[in-house]
């Protein structure tokens, strides 16, 4: 058994209106930044999985995205399974 | 026989009491069932209310779903009974699935505690079946994420199945399409953002909220008890 570092994001599926992003995006122009559009904000979510490899903890990072950490109503959500905690 | 209504309190619930004052004050009798219960205890009709549950972490309703009592609850509602999710409770509903759609932060990003104007859009569920078609309610909302979504082909279900039971006269939140509440396709499962339990007395400055708490009581003597 290995203890992985795992990263999810969550953000707002295109299409869902995302309140806190759209503020955002108005108030830095106030602050000079004319440049800046799409702003979204969303969720990261770190863990440790114990698992044998690599890809089996992605697929159970994946159903507990589907099952609890993200709803796919309204968000999507991407997985890194990142590097190996010593033992 | 009374009515008993079964009032879910999970932890971070904190209308639980204005909904049992309001169901006694219509005539029946209220239960308050904790989320911890695998059963409903006998009761006839059964009321997410709103708050806090557990600490609205993660999102809205999303922990609250896995309470041991939301199985029985979907078991209840799968046999027809009558379940009402009032905001909380409401966001609640649809992470468990028994209700589509989701519940975003209101459109302005602003916490919003005021009376608001519902027009009853459709008479035919266990919410609404008292009301007229068009009657304006006014009833309080009290929330943060009150601001309904959904994908255009759950919309479009939606209103070609008359499941928009209420919406807003003046949209406070961004709802999609004025959303203020909505039914199941067997009628028997509402949520809505607004309080109705808060106004069912006149000094609380509107009585229209039991034209909606009187007709789910009712919706309840008609169903063997769970």
């Amino acid at each position: 058994m290995a203890r992985f570092e795992v990263r999810v994001d969550v953000q707002h599926l295109p299409g869902i209106s995302d309140p806190a992003g759209a503020t955002v995006e108005r108030a830095l122009p106030a602050l000079g930044y004319e440049n800046v559009s799409q702003v979204t904000i969303g969720k990261v979510i770190r863990l440790v999985v114990e698992g044998e490899e690599a890809d089996a903890v992605r697929a159970e990072v994946d159903e507990m995205c589907r099952r609890l950490l993200a709803n796919p109503v309204i968000e999507a959500y991407t997985i890194d399974v990142g590097s190996v905690q010593p033992a | 026989m009374t009515v008993r209504v079964g009032v879910v309190q999970f932890p971070g619930t904190n209308c639980e009491r204005d909904v049992v004052w309001a169901v006694e004050h219509l005539g029946a009798a209220a239960d308050l069932l904790w989320h911890g219960d695998a059963d409903l205890g006998g009761a006839d009709a059964v009321v997410l209310p709103g708050g806090f549950a557990h600490g609205d972490y993660l999102r809205t309703g999303a922990i609250a779903r896995f309470s041991p009592v939301m199985a029985a609850v979907a078991d209840f509602a799968a046999g027809g009974g009558p379940v009402l999710g009032i905001c909380n409770g409401f966001q609640v509903l649809t992470e468990a699935g028994l209700l589509p759609g989701a519940l975003q932060k209101n459109a302005g990003l602003k916490f919003l505690c005021c009376d608001s104007e519902l027009r009853v859009d459709s008479t035919d569920s266990v919410l609404t079946n008292r009301a007229i078609a068009g009657q304006i309610l006014r009833v309080p909302i009290n929330h943060f994420e009150g601001n309904y979504v959904c994908d255009a082909a759950t919309l479009d279900r939606l209103r070609a199945e008359d499941r928009i039971v209420l919406r807003y006269v003046d949209n406070p939140n961004g709802s999609l399409d004025d959303i203020a509440g909505i039914c199941n396709e067997g009628r028997n499962v509402v949520g809505l953002m607004p309080h109705p339990e808060r106004a069912c007395e006149s000094l609380l400055g509107s009585e229209d909220g039991a034209v909606l708490l009187r007709a789910f009581l009712a919706a309840a003597v008609a169903v063997p008890s769970a």
